[in-house]
């Protein structure tokens, strides 16, 4: 168990240190100086301004320094929580616009994980081998999971939204509504949260669905269950074995699956225009404010592991070969 | 699968349910495969759309009358079969059959491309590692692992944006770098599962290559699995391609899907109820990857006979 965790732990930490130094390597290595090519993309006409931008950006990206020394002090500045300036919204810094933005995709992205993934799980394993529900499941299962996720976003901001007015088209909450631990104003936040919701729960419900339908249909078909379907054993007892078999390769899924989510949520928050990370990120690229990309994808590098690590723990509870040193275990 | 996106994005759903695909079955014979492939309506299903849409990629270009990117007709204009313009106009008097079919072509491009190069990796790297076993199989193990782990989706966003020039082949080597992890490793397992079987002791016997034994002795064994692969690598890149399209990360100078949908948003279609702007790109996607989806599952069922429906 305490290897199964150290290797764990290894590749987590190699996969951080990686994701670091691909961060911090692909400004340098772009063709050319690349502080000159950022100014020249930004077009500044103010030669004060840009001379004072130029400044700024040297010592950030510490060029005057040899190489070993710009990486220690990525490093070091990282550590100090330090993620740079944006220029887009100067003079915030990049932490500062992250702290903001990710309590709303967390909130959209943690409700839709789960719930999609239990409510999978349950309504594909009701619907395997039942002709009646297999036949309406399957196909809406595939339709949902072969959606992407920002035109299933687009169908139901114009449904919903603009034709019909049940929901708001967008923003995280009521723009006039006074901030604040108000129920009027956790009901706005809930409202405009519900149809973003929605578009990642129903697109990731269909993959769930689809994944336990076919994990149970090959349970129900290996000897264990032919077995106990020969010895008498009721057919209720038989999936409830098909299931927990079936609910392992789901958890690993359920690792696997998260960059996917996460890619949804990004651009489920751009058609909702929701200013959680997806929104943020959406428009530093359209104006090219890099430390913000930068920062927010270590951002998303963390929150991925960690969630790799909860979701390990998991495992370890769910599969007692994992805890006695068997093999077993996804990965 | 992994990220991707959406996917990975093959789906989420999808690689669980190759890796417990037990040991391939030999085919008893071909008639009886075609048989059972005629038999069975999800595999034709799959077929024909998927078949259609591909016929709809290669020869709608042909059909279009205006080029995708010029802005010649009325703005806005809803479909209509007057002067070509069949699927309407963008807000600023751009062909949408244009645009749409034009996207639909690079779809399977961005697939095919992304696809190859995915299953490509995945096949180099779970063969050696399920070949060779030792050492090598820890290094690339562990390799598989960091690249499962990374968001490769955010780590796609992050290089895309720095590049000043971006194609379609940029792209679609990108995400066929990304999302070959959870092949190779379902691959690995599947040739841990074959190297100990008599015929590859008599083929080491013989003083055949490894990379002969490889593909002559453990790949044909697995091939109807290989194509499964692919279908889902194929449609995973799809879909990657079309959400890094949305972010605004998608190929200069020409038109995808994906930038569709981005475009129509960023033009408030939605407000304006220019539906034949966002409709029909997602469709045309949700239809591909769909079709390749069930096809995927036709073919298990085909090729493994406990599946199939009683």
């Amino acid at each position: 168990m305490l290897r199964y965790f150290l290797r764990k732990l290894f590749v987590y930490g190699l996969t951080f240190v990686l994701a670091v130094t691909i961060d911090w390597s692909i400004p340098h290595l772009m063709p050319g100086n690349p502080v000159l090519t950022l100014m020249g993309r930004i077009q500044i006409q103010d030669p004060k301004v840009a001379q004072h931008l130029y400044a700024h950006y040297m010592r950030a990206f510490n060029l005057d320094l040899p190489l070993w020394k710009q990486y220690w002090y990525f490093w070091v500045s990282l550590f100090h929580g330090d993620l740079g300036t944006s220029i887009l919204q100067f003079p915030s810094s990049v932490t500062s616009i992250i702290v903001h933005a990710a309590p709303y995709t967390l909130g959209l992205l943690i409700p839709a994980i789960l719930l999609s993934w239990y409510a999978g799980n349950k309504v594909g394993a009701l619907a395997a081998r039942r002709k009646v529900l297999d036949n309406t499941v399957l196909p809406l299962g595939y339709a949902l999971t072969a959606t992407p996720y920002m035109w299933l976003a687009i169908i139901l901001s114009w449904t919903l939204a603009v034709i019909w007015h049940v929901f708001p088209v967008g923003y995280g909450y009521d723009p006039t509504a006074t901030r604040g631990f108000t129920s009027a104003f956790i009901g706005s936040l809930a409202y405009h949260w519900f149809l973003p919701f929605m578009s990642l729960f129903l697109v990731s419900f269909g993959g769930w669905a689809i994944g336990m339908r076919n994990m149970i249909i090959y349970e129900l078909e290996s000897d264990y269950a032919h077995y106990l379907s020969a010895l008498g054993a009721p057919q209720r007892l038989i999936r409830k074995y098909a299931f927990r078999n079936a609910m392992l390769p789901q958890i690993t899924g359920l690792a696997l699956s998260l960059g996917a989510i996460l890619g949804g949520a990004l651009v489920t928050e751009i058609v909702f225009s929701y200013p959680g990370l997806g929104y943020q990120i959406y428009r530093a690229i359209t104006n090219e404010d890099y430390f913000v990309i930068q920062g927010i994808f270590l951002f998303i590098i963390v929150g991925v592991l960690v969630a790799n690590f909860l979701i390990d723990i998991a495992y370890l509870i769910v599969d007692p070969r994992t805890r006695i040193g068997m093999a077993g275990g996804g990965s | 699968m992994s990220s991707a996106p959406p996917t990975a994005l093959a789906t989420p759903a999808d690689s669980p349910q190759l890796e417990t695909l037990r040991g391939p079955k030999p085919m008893s014979s071909l008639r009886e495969a075609v048989h059972f492939a005629l038999g069975n309506r999800k595999l034709v299903f799959g077929v024909s759309v998927t078949s259609a849409m591909l016929l709809f990629a290669i020869f709608g270009p042909l059909l279009a009358r205006h080029a995708p990117l010029t802005y010649e007709g009325g703005l806005g204009l809803a479909p209509t079969t007057h002067d070509g313009y069949w699927f309407g106009t963008t807000l600023q008097g751009q062909d949408v059959f244009s645009q749409f079919v034009t996207g639909l072509r690079l779809a399977f491009i961005v697939g095919a491309l992304g696809g190859g190069i995915a299953a490509g990796i995945g096949m180099l790297v779970g063969f050696t590692a399920g070949y060779r076993g030792g050492v090598v199989d820890e290094v690339l193990n562990m390799l598989t692992n960091v690249v499962l782990v990374i968001p490769t989706f955010a780590l796609l966003l992050v290089i895309a944006a720095y590049l000043r020039v971006r194609g379609i082949m940029t792209e679609s080597v990108f995400i066929g770098f990304t999302s070959w992890p959870w092949a190779a490793r379902a691959l690995r397992a599947q040739t841990f599962s074959l190297v100990s079987r008599d015929f590859v002791d008599l083929a080491r016997l013989s003083g055949r290559s490894s990379w002969k034994i490889i593909f002559r002795e453990i790949a044909p064994n697995m091939s109807s699995y290989l194509f499964m692969m692919f279908i889902l690598l194929f449609g995973g890149a799809i879909l990657i391609a079309a959400t890094l399209d949305f972010i605004g990360l998608g190929p200069s100078n020409t038109i995808s899907l994906g930038m569709m949908m981005q475009l129509s948003v960023q033009n408030a279609a939605l407000q304006l109820h220019l539906w034949w702007w966002f409709l029909p790109p997602g469709l045309a996607i949700m239809a591909i990857v769909g079709s390749l989806y069930v096809m995927n599952v036709g073919l298990d069922e085909v090729f493994n006979p406990k599946l199939r429906e009683m």
